[in-house]
């Protein structure tokens, strides 16, 4: 009821969280969550995936089978990971990298850095 | 069912045989013999035999197969107690899973244990350590390139290709120009009349482009191959038997020591497939392949490791 007889405090708060909790959020859950990649089944998902640049990609493996990741474009190269494996890399640039699975070059996604 | 398949022109035609009794089965889609029957081919064979062993995966601990070792260890052990023992083993490939040093040891001490020449080409999981060169360090010496080669024994040409260093498109392999050329050269002194066996992991025919499942210059290959009367094409990789016949040119994949993998276009992806319990060894095997000198075709028998 209190809110409902100041109007204008409400208002500022919207205001405060549009100018401080809007900017703040997205960012984290783009860094947090939306820099994972899972490998399930011979797919990587989600793709694309779309991340702020200087964001830390980690891919996970959860097949029986060793994946590696390719980035032709950046020269990347990793390593294979077996089951539960990671590998993680930092996007400084931006733009749109297409990549594969090294073993099953079938295994196509990509990663979208703005 | 017999003989109606042979054509007499083709010297040297590779079949896959089933076995029932003392009767001889030909079979154009392979068969799958049962393991006792072994001692009943082994009548038949009146030349040399060689074994081909594939896909080891040594190091593989999954589910399906957590004793890839002991599968290993067995199918060899089916090899080397043969009446008629094998000239010699070739493994196509995917000898490790991980290219560690110690699957590399381990199959190393498990083949030289068979006392038997063996002769291998790299699969895909052969290369993922030491700059790509992990097979290479440990199988390279005499050979080419990426570690091709070629030997005659018992009148046979034998050709080990490479075509898992670099992969085209969805996966497929790929033998490259420099091993092309190779192997222009390499077949150029040869009688028409020579028997061929080619042996490289991934498929030389395109099995299935989806999942990488064939080799991109496969059939700039077997362009100078085709004036031979015989050829025999072994692969690996797709851990199941699948065979055709081009003229005079014969396919062959052999099953995997450690692990089924799905049926293209019916299983969602290549990995392992789960089977039920106790039926693994049915999906395992190895192949036995017979040089016969009375009707002189190239015979190969794909045994389970169980049965």
């Amino acid at each position: 009821m209190s809110v409902l007889r100041k109007p204008g405090i409400l208002a500022r708060r919207v205001l405060l969280c549009a100018l401080l909790g809007g900017p703040i959020i997205p960012l984290v859950a783009w860094s947090d969550e939306g820099s994972q990649v899972g490998i399930d089944n011979f797919k990587f998902a989600p793709t694309p995936l779309t991340i702020s640049q200087g964001t830390e990609v980690t891919w996970t493996n959860h097949d029986d089978i060793p994946h590696s990741i390719v980035l032709n474009a950046l020269g990347v190269h990793s390593k294979a990971m077996d089951t539960d494996g990671t590998f993680a890399y930092k996007f400084d640039k931006t733009g749109t990298f297409f990549y594969v699975c090294g073993l099953h070059p079938f295994m196509q996604a990509k990663v979208v850095v703005k | 069912m017999t003989t109606e398949f042979l054509d007499p022109n083709r010297r040297g035609f590779l079949k896959c045989m089933t076995w029932a009794g003392s009767a001889m089965l030909w079979t154009v889609a392979g068969g799958i013999p049962r393991s006792h029957v072994i001692g009943q081919a082994e009548a038949a064979a009146t030349g040399f035999t060689f074994a081909q062993v594939s896909d080891s995966h040594l190091g593989f601990d999954k589910p399906v197969n957590t004793n890839v070792t002991g599968t290993f260890q067995e199918a060899l052990d089916q090899v080397t107690g043969m009446a008629d023992k094998p000239a010699f083993i070739i493994h196509t490939g995917d000898i490790t899973h991980l290219s560690t040093p110690v699957q590399f040891d381990t199959g190393a001490q498990l083949l030289g244990a068979t006392r038997l020449q063996t002769y291998t080409v790299p699969g895909e999981h052969d290369i993922l350590e030491e700059d790509r060169k992990s097979y290479l360090n440990r199988y390279g010496k005499g050979t080419h390139g990426d570690g091709w080669y070629s030997f005659n024994a018992y009148g046979v040409h034998f050709i080990g290709l490479v075509n898992v260093v670099n992969l085209q498109g969805a996966g497929l392999g790929d033998l490259g120009k420099p091993q092309l050329e190779w192997l222009e050269k390499d077949v150029k002194p040869l009688s028409a009349s020579t028997p061929i066996v080619v042996f490289a992991h991934v498929p030389l025919w395109i099995v299935y482009q989806d999942w990488g499942w064939g080799t991109s210059d496969g059939a700039r290959a077997l362009t100078y191959l085709k004036r031979f009367g015989s050829v025999t094409v072994l692969n690996g990789h797709i851990h199941q038997i699948m065979q055709k016949v081009e003229g005079h040119v014969a396919f062959h994949t052999a099953r995997s020591t450690a692990f089924p993998q799905g049926v293209p276009g019916v299983a969602k992806a290549p990995g392992p497939m789960p089977v039920p319990p106790g039926e693994l060894k049915n999906y395992l095997g190895t192949a036995k392949v017979s040089l016969v000198t009375a009707k002189a075709p190239l015979a190969i028998i794909d045994t389970p490791l169980a049965g």
